[in-house]
């Protein structure tokens, strides 16, 4: 199994140079806000672990809803972000995309203030390289290749198999034997590919476990204190949820116009947020909690297809800037805008409460987990204007959602003539 | 307490289809230059007809909505406009991200559309409804006088075509129930089961909805006119413009009748009987309105015995308007049960939870056919007539629910995991990004691959379309007299 890994690169702007970088990464697109798979900065196509891509500039327009609290508006930095998910380790992808668009990288960082003509590329990238909290990956374990090739196995039985009415369950047994042998056939003649699944790295293995029973040891010693201290902080968190104010005035038109101008181009879209940390240690502390524990989640229970009740959610991650002032949270997900909403307000909205009620402003909560997201108009807008426009984005396999994904490996496991019951091969037939 | 819904301040389309006035008329209206006061007058004056019972009904009705552009032509200050919702305000040929999500792209562009996009944009609705052989009369004394300050855009004319749409279909089976009563409960709450009831604030502004919650809408300081507007349930110190108002999504459906029936006639082989089921299975009812999956009459029923579509396609065109669930897919009872769905550790349920639930995103229909009924035989002899739907519907929240169904239900191409098929009536056949066709539709059988129809051609252009937000009667009197 070759499990996916995460990059994250994080540069600040130089000030003034802003407008140029914005200018620069739209020279990649084909559509809005979509990278053209060749471009000549970053040419994403050539890299076959590539999963996702993306170049977002982190200017946080909602800075100064600080004021809420009396305090001032914070200042800090616009950044260029640059991340992906790759099968394999992210070093080795590092290294090959250095070797195959050097120049292209040099000239989007050099919008950096701290990238000259005489920075070595490689060292920056390791330099600006920046922890991600919790990384969320839809299925540990399945690469951009088998995708690609279990989606051209769909396509190959789909066009093959006949859709007249089978008169009975022996026919369709026959049937797809006839088509596993048709699709063994397109393997010898250089159709179809059936990579061959990696051994799972031991390192991985290693931090797998250790993570798995580290964190359960963690959670064990520190359930007694939290027990002890749960009058005191369940308290803590009634008051701060009676009294941090809401943010969640009608995001901008033209704020709204950018980004849909970049969505619904592809059956998945990119979402990509920004947004302040609620000020005081206890929110501080319980966000941090908090994200480890989605962290984990995201490891041990959550890396079959679903994360809770949500399926259409490719890859996700958050993570922490500014010494934990900020909080980016970025994610790719199928069907529209509004579908992706639905799905947070009606399936997850405790989740979502969990996490972002420590960002500054969220619609009021209640116990952590209830209302907040459930304040459905007020929810919307605050997601929408923390919403920051994706410059650039990358998928490499446009045109497959997660159903299709899932189908397909479906179709791919049941590619076999051995007897199973009835039902199931006549339920493999109707994946096709 | 709750306070009662005020009847008599809703336009009545919000409670009656006006079935029993078999003619209609829609007759879209621009404020000519330099005319807006006394296009303010003579809207001031129209007689609006409420939702108050009338025994007998009423021999005319008359309803009122108006564009965005149109409060704007009409005067009316741009802090009212932003209270309203940003569909409204954006439009529905606003940009073209919201076009590709409702499938207006090629021919049913909005460039193309005979009404609803740049100079064509209405700003005033009048909806006409009589008996036949009294709507001349009345169109008559209702119009009287308009063109002195309007321009008339469009003046759709509508067919009785004895319940059943073009197609041949009995059409607007299914309608959500309204909560008069206000009997259900305004909190938010988890509902497991599919219900037609719907609370008012789904379909009128100002009351609550499935959330408990209000919708956003402008809400004034209750000075000078304003005072005499309800005031706001959620906010008693403001008035509210919203109230007993909802949003009328138009759209211009235009049916190829004789493409529908010759392609399906295509695909059966000239066989009758195949082609008439065909038709049917794509709908997901028979020509005279039966659902496909067993029902209490035309209309008690839902898809939970029929997870795979074997009897009806999942993505037949009724099944996909309407999936019929609740909140969450059934699963082991009690407490435990209850959890492991919610966390998505039920794997038998997380199958069945790739569609929203129906409860939030219902439509109200009141749309009327519109040219001519076609007879099958001469459908079938490719007889090129005018014909189509002039889709109307209400609700308080565009977004959520008429944009909802029609991108993400009907337009979107992977509902409820479906291997790339747009609504086999009202798709709009775009290829994907990868160039792979959309345009075919399952239908699942017992024993083998599902049957498809493939290359199915768009059977359904729009030809105009707007948003238009259909105010309490004090509110438009309000609109146009006093801002």
């Amino acid at each position: 199994m070759t499990p996916q890994y995460p990059f994250m690169v994080v540069g600040t702007v130089e000030p003034g140079r802003e407008a140029a970088l914005r200018e620069l990464l739209d020279s990649m697109n084909g559509k809005p806000g979509m990278a053209r798979p060749d471009n000549d900065l970053v040419p994403f196509g050539r890299f076959d672990v590539l999963h996702y891509a993306r170049f977002v500039i982190l200017a946080d327009p909602t800075a100064g809803d600080m004021a809420v609290y009396g305090l001032p508006t914070p200042e800090l930095p616009t950044y260029l972000a640059f991340f992906g998910d790759v099968d394999g380790p992210a070093e080795a992808f590092l290294a090959d995309l250095l070797r195959e668009a050097e120049a292209g990288l040099r000239q989007i960082f050099s919008h950096c203030d701290d990238f000259g003509d005489g920075t070595d590329l490689a060292t920056w990238l390791r330099d600006h390289q920046r922890p991600v909290g919790a990384n969320y990956v839809n299925t540990v374990g399945r690469t951009v290749r088998q995708i690609k090739e279990e989606a051209a196995l769909h396509r190959a039985l789909s066009a093959q198999v006949p859709r007249t009415p089978l008169s009975s369950a022996d026919e369709a047994r026959k049937l797809r034997c006839e088509l596993v042998e048709f699709s063994r056939a397109e393997v010898r003649a250089g159709r179809l590919h059936f990579t061959r699944e990696e051994p799972t790295p031991w390192e991985w293995l290693i931090r797998h476990y250790a993570n798995r029973v580290g964190f359960a040891l963690l959670a064990l010693l520190a359930t007694p204190f939290l027990l002890l201290l749960s009058p005191i902080l369940i308290f803590w968190l009634r008051k701060l949820e009676k009294t941090d104010p809401e943010v969640c005035p009608r995001p901008d038109a033209n704020l709204l116009l950018t980004l849909k101008r970049m969505e619904d181009h592809d059956v998945t879209n990119q979402y990509t947020a920004f947004g302040l940390v609620k000020p005081g240690l206890f929110r501080r502390w319980l966000l941090t909690a908090v994200v480890a524990l989605i962290d984990w989640g995201a490891r041990n229970l959550f890396a079959r297809g679903f994360l809770a009740r949500v399926q259409t959610i490719h890859f996700a991650r958050w993570v922490f800037l500014d010494d934990k002032q900020r909080v980016l949270f970025a994610s790719n997900y199928d069907g529209g805008h509004e579908a992706y909403m639905d799905d947070f307000i009606n399936k997850v909205a405790w989740g979502l409460n969990l996490v972002f009620s420590n960002g500054v402003g969220w619609p009021r909560t209640d116990w952590l987990i209830k209302r907040g997201a459930r304040i459905e108009q007020r929810f919307k807008y605050y997601q929408r204007r923390h919403q920051l426009p994706t410059q650039v984005w990358y998928k490499a396999y446009p045109g497959l959602t997660l159903s299709d994904i899932r189908r397909n490996r479906r179709i791919r496991e049941g590619l076999s003539c051995a007897p199973i019951p009835d039902d199931q091969v006549l339920a493999w037939l109707r994946l096709l | 307490m709750n306070r009662p819904a005020e009847l008599d301040d809703i336009q009545g389309l919000v409670r009656f289809a006006y079935g029993h006035l078999k003619q209609a008329s829609f007759v879209m209206l621009r404020v000519k230059d330099q005319k807006q006061e006394a296009a303010r007058a003579w809207l001031a004056k129209l007689p609006v007809t409420s939702a108050i019972d009338a025994n007998p009904p009423p021999p005319q009705a008359l309803q009122v909505a108006l564009t965005c552009e149109g409060l704007q032509a009409l005067g009316v200050g741009d802090d009212i406009l932003q209270g309203f919702s940003l569909e409204f305000v954006a439009g529905m040929a606003g940009d073209d991200n919201r076009s590709r999500r409702l499938g207006d792209v090629g021919d049913s562009a909005p460039a193309a559309w005979q009404w609803g996009a740049a100079n064509k944009m209405p700003h005033v609705l009048l909806m006409l409804y009589a008996e036949p052989s009294g709507m001349a009369a009345w169109r008559q004394k209702v119009v009287r006088g308009a063109t002195a300050c309007f321009q008339i855009l469009s003046d759709l004319e509508t067919t009785d075509m004895d319940g059943r749409e073009p197609f041949g279909f009995v059409d607007g089976i299914s309608q959500p129930k309204l909560d008069w009563q206000r009997r259900r409960a305004t909190q938010d709450q988890e509902l497991e089961e599919y219900a037609e009831l719907s609370c008012l604030g789904e379909f009128l502004l100002g009351y609550p909805n499935e959330y408990g919650l209000y919708t956003d809408r402008p809400l004034l300081d209750p000075q000078g006119a304003a005072a005499d507007l309800p005031r706001a349930e959620d906010v008693p110190e403001k008035a509210d413009l919203g109230r007993n108002g909802s949003y009328l999504v138009f759209r211009q459906l235009h049916q190829d009748v004789a493409g529908f029936w010759q392609y399906l006639d295509r695909q059966a082989g000239g066989d009758a009987q195949l082609r008439t089921r065909l038709a049917e299975t794509v709908v997901g009812r028979t020509l005279d309105g039966k659902p496909l999956v067993p029902s209490e009459g035309l209309n008690g029923f839902d898809y939970r015995g029929d997870p795979d579509g074997l009897r009806c396609p999942v993505g037949a065109h009724i099944r996909r308007a309407n999936p019929r669930n609740g909140d969450i897919p059934a699963g082991k009872p009690g407490l435990l049960g209850w959890l492991l769905r919610t966390l998505g550790f039920d794997a038998k349920a997380r199958e069945q939870d790739l569609i929203a639930s129906t409860r939030f995103h219902r439509l109200l229909r009141r749309g009327r056919e519109y040219g001519e009924a076609i007879p099958l035989d001469q459908a079938l002899a490719d007889r090129k007539a005018e014909a189509g739907l002039h889709f109307i519907c209400l609700n308080a929240n565009i977004a959520r629910q008429f944009e909802f169904v029609q991108s993400a239900w009907l337009t979107g191409t992977r509902f409820g995991g479906l291997d790339r098929e747009g609504d086999p009536l009202l798709g709009d056949r775009s290829p994907d990004l990868n160039g792979a066709a959309t345009d075919h539709y399952s239908m699942p059988q017992a024993f083998g691959a599902c049957q498809r129809l493939e290359g199915l051609p768009r059977f359904i252009n729009v030809e105009g379309g707007a948003y238009f937000f259909l105010p309490g009667i004090r509110a438009l009197r309000y609109l146009v007299t006093a801002t």
